[in-house]
């Protein structure tokens, strides 16, 4: 699945990203394989949204969010 | 003699870099260009013992040293460069405690760059909070620099650091990723193409090099094609592995770690300042809320700045001589300065709000929430700190664009910043809602004036969305556009940190302002009082027998004195060049005065108000009179051609649209040329600012006359 589909109070741990243009900033930002993420808040509009990593929060647009492969956890 | 070591303040974004720099500089530091680039430093001094000063840059933030904005760019650009003056001689590296891996990727590319570094771990305070300590005896020992805990919004460990500057023992470098992985054949080359023998620094300068298109990138994109080197592949690679490194280290390191962040005071603030419905409504009172604050809180002390300048202008006439240095002084500077001066409580108070909002870190949720608003106007959540800043002044807005990645999207935040109604626009504005309404209207609990001038915001804004959507269409671009921010921890507002701000930034506009004002006031002091041809002179002599028979009664005495002084500005040589452009401006209702002060407000907008002053001050015959109120006098000013009022409410309304629009700013073009290298895009600025202004005047004008 991926990031958009992630849902409030699921935890999920993040598998990698497909988008080759995107992978490097959010590598540098904190979003890379084996964290794991949450989703803390949407913004008014539905998009974009904010995810709390292990020690940051970044918010993301749900375009982007969509390369974002994820698996659920517990 | 002194000796100066040069050190950079190097981190992440929101790490608190900004108030070590104010912690170790105070007031003491400027901003300036790097010798023959338009690279921008911010450099600050402090003195660390009788013999030794350190000149401290203050670096944008950054994430990693492969720049993808702007100001990314520039501390990479510094980086660089060994050769260059101002390479450190040491980086102070800050880190933010809470979030200490991701700060480490960053670390630990600088580091690897050959240069000697230390490490100041900030906000441990907040890691604490969040159920992270670390061993720092450890992580020193690991890592293999000096570390340092401070706090640098409470000022906490800063003599630590200073005397850590001072002792050369202390200078080291340190290494973390090695490049085994990397065809050394290959590397040899690089190195060679690129003169540095730091094998990393030169790979990385490679790779920046190819993908910027800069010096040297064809040489060495030939180099990469030769061993069929994926840059992107190399990038990432790079990027997982130092991360390993860092997890390594740390992991030891660190004591406690209840890890993610939920239900912290952040979390629970941001349930209701970004909520899905209320967000956007907080955001709008909190404008409403500044809004009227400018104008409940403003009027002492603008009385009191009105106050001092009477002061001023009272003693220099009861002391010097009179004459014409008295009279230009009076007349010409102290009318055109105080006509602006007084609005700087108003400024304050704007600079004050935004500083605070940037400062505990509600910008970034306001950038979030308008995002989805913002894409389809060819910008992101990113324009919306430019554009509010905008409000305050376009010049320091329009460097605030430099965090936006896609270079389409900040060109347009660039071109429509200006059309927000910045500070300037304010004086304009509040000395013609005066003319219109009365200042104790009130509509409900709020002040009319305060509502007219919000109104004239959202006018400024809905015209920069508007144009942003237009440019859409204009500008090509085949970069990706995202978005991807961080929303850093909320943090009490610092006081030092806001006032250093203030200081800086009111400094600048009255700086800025000043200096022009005084030059344009005398030119303009001089033009209104000296005509051509003795026209000035046989006015006088026209009204004089009237004027000075004493039997004629006061109040037709009176009146031929104020209708000599309005024929003598007419006269004189401002008054010739106002009607020598005022059949251009006649569509938009202006007349010859009019004119005389758009010709002196095209360098900068506030001149207008001090204009007026100098104008109606020349008119008068000075003394007490001087400050009282221009607006009064604006409103008297009767139109000698159609003998009505010269500001009817159809001229006012069209003055203030053609002021929201029109582009009356040398400060906001030279900002633009600087920041988009280039003339073309300052020129289409302004003519397009200028087309819009004149086009919307017109229609207001035909609408309500």
């Amino acid at each position: 699945m991926n990031l958009t589909e992630l849902k409030f109070g699921q935890k999920a741990i993040i598998e990698k990203v497909t988008d080759d243009d995107l992978s490097l900033k959010l590598f540098e930002m904190g979003l890379l394989p084996g964290e794991s993420i949450l989703l803390e808040n949407v913004a008014p509009f539905g998009d974009p949204i904010a995810v709390l990593l292990s020690e940051s929060k970044i918010c993301i647009r749900l375009q982007d969010a969509a390369s974002v492969q994820i698996k659920l956890i517990s | 003699m002194q000796k100066e070591i040069t050190v950079a303040l190097v981190g992440n974004p929101n790490c608190g870099k900004t108030s070590l720099f104010n912690a170790l500089t105070g007031l003491n530091h400027k901003v300036s260009n790097f010798a023959g680039t338009t690279v921008e430093k911010k450099t600050g001094e402090t003195r660390l013992s009788a013999g030794l000063k350190a000149q401290i840059i203050d670096l944008p933030g950054t994430y990693s040293l492969y720049p993808k904005s702007a100001d990314e760019l520039v501390t990479y650009e510094i980086l660089r460069n060994k050769a260059e003056n101002n390479y450190p001689d040491l980086v102070i590296f800050i880190a933010d405690a809470s979030n200490l891996k991701r700060n480490l990727l960053l670390f630990s590319q600088v580091a690897d760059l050959g240069v000697p570094i230390i490490l100041c771990l900030n906000m441990m305070d907040v890691a604490e909070r969040k159920g992270i300590r670390y061993d720092i005896k450890l992580l020193e020992k690991e890592l293999g620099v000096p570390i340092f805990a401070i706090n640098a919004r409470k000022q906490v460990g800063i003599d630590n650091i200073k005397s850590a500057l001072l002792n050369d023992k202390l200078r080291v470098t340190a290494e973390y990723f090695k490049l085994d992985h990397v065809d050394i054949k290959m590397l040899e080359e690089v190195c060679k193409a690129t003169d540095k023998r730091n094998k990393y620094a030169a790979l990385q300068f490679a790779i920046n090099a190819s993908s910027l298109l800069s010096e040297k990138a064809q040489r060495i994109i030939q180099i990469f094609e030769k061993y069929n080197f994926d840059t992107r592949k190399f990038q990432e690679d790079e990027i997982l592995a130092r991360y390993q490194i860092i997890e390594n280290i740390v992991k030891n390191a660190r004591l406690i770690n209840t890890s993610q962040l939920k239900n912290s005071l952040t979390h629970k603030v941001d349930e209701i300042l970004t909520h899905r419905y209320l967000g956007i409504g907080i955001f709008l009172v909190l404008l409403l809320l500044v809004f009227q604050a400018m104008f409940s809180w403003s009027s002492y002390p603008m009385y009191l700045v009105e106050y001092i300048f009477s002061m001023v202008s009272g003693y220099i006439e009861s002391h010097l001589p009179k004459g014409i240095l008295s009279d230009l002084l009076v007349q010409g500077v102290l009318a055109g300065l105080s006509g602006v001066m007084i609005f700087l409580p108003q400024i304050i108070i704007l600079f004050l709000f935004i500083a605070i909002l940037e400062d505990v870190g509600y910008m970034a949720r306001v950038g979030f929430m308008m995002d989805r608003i913002m894409r389809p106007f060819g910008m992101n959540g990113k324009s919306i700190v430019p554009l509010i800043s905008g409000m305050a002044c376009a010049v320091p807005s329009i460097m605030a664009s430099r965090n936006i990645e896609n270079k389409k999207e900040r060109l347009i935040t660039i071109l429509v910043t200006p059309l927000m109604s910045c500070s300037a626009r304010l004086p304009v504005y509040t000395l013609l809602i005066g003319m219109l309404i009365p200042d104790t209207a009130k509509w409900g609990p709020f002040n009319v004036h305060g509502l007219v001038l919000m109104v004239m915001y959202l006018i400024g804004f809905v015209a920069a969305i508007f144009s942003a959507w237009m440019f859409k269409f204009f500008i090509k671009q085949k970069q990706k556009n995202y978005f991807i921010m961080e929303l850093p921890s909320y943090k009490m507002p610092v006081f030092s940190n806001l006032m250093i701000t203030l200081y800086e930034k009111v400094g600048a506009f009255v700086w800025g302002a000043g200096k022009i004002i005084v030059a344009v006031s005398v030119v303009l002091w001089v033009l209104a009082s000296t005509g051509p041809h003795g026209n000035i002179a046989k006015v006088e002599q026209k009204y004089a027998t009237t004027i000075n028979n004493e039997s004629l009664p006061q109040n037709i005495r009176e009146e031929a004195k104020l209708q000599m002084n309005a024929q003598k500005l007419e006269a004189s040589y401002a008054g010739e060049f106002g009607k020598m452009i005022e059949p251009a401006i006649r569509p938009l209702g202006f007349d010859w005065k009019i004119g005389i002060a758009l010709l002196t407000s095209l360098a900068a907008r506030e001149v207008f108000v001090g204009t007026m002053s100098t104008i109606y001050s020349v008119n008068d015959d000075g003394g007490e009179e001087t400050f009282s109120n221009i607006k009064t006098k604006m409103q008297a000013d009767i139109n000698s051609q159609t003998g009505k009022p010269s500001y009817s409410l159809a001229t006012i309304l069209s003055l203030m649209i053609f002021y929201a629009f029109a582009l009356q700013c040398m400060s906001t073009i030279a900002v633009v040329k600087k920041e988009t290298h280039s003339n073309k895009w300052p020129i289409i600025q302004f003519v397009y600012m200028t087309v819009l202004a004149y086009a919307s005047s017109f229609l207001v004008f035909i609408m309500f006359s």
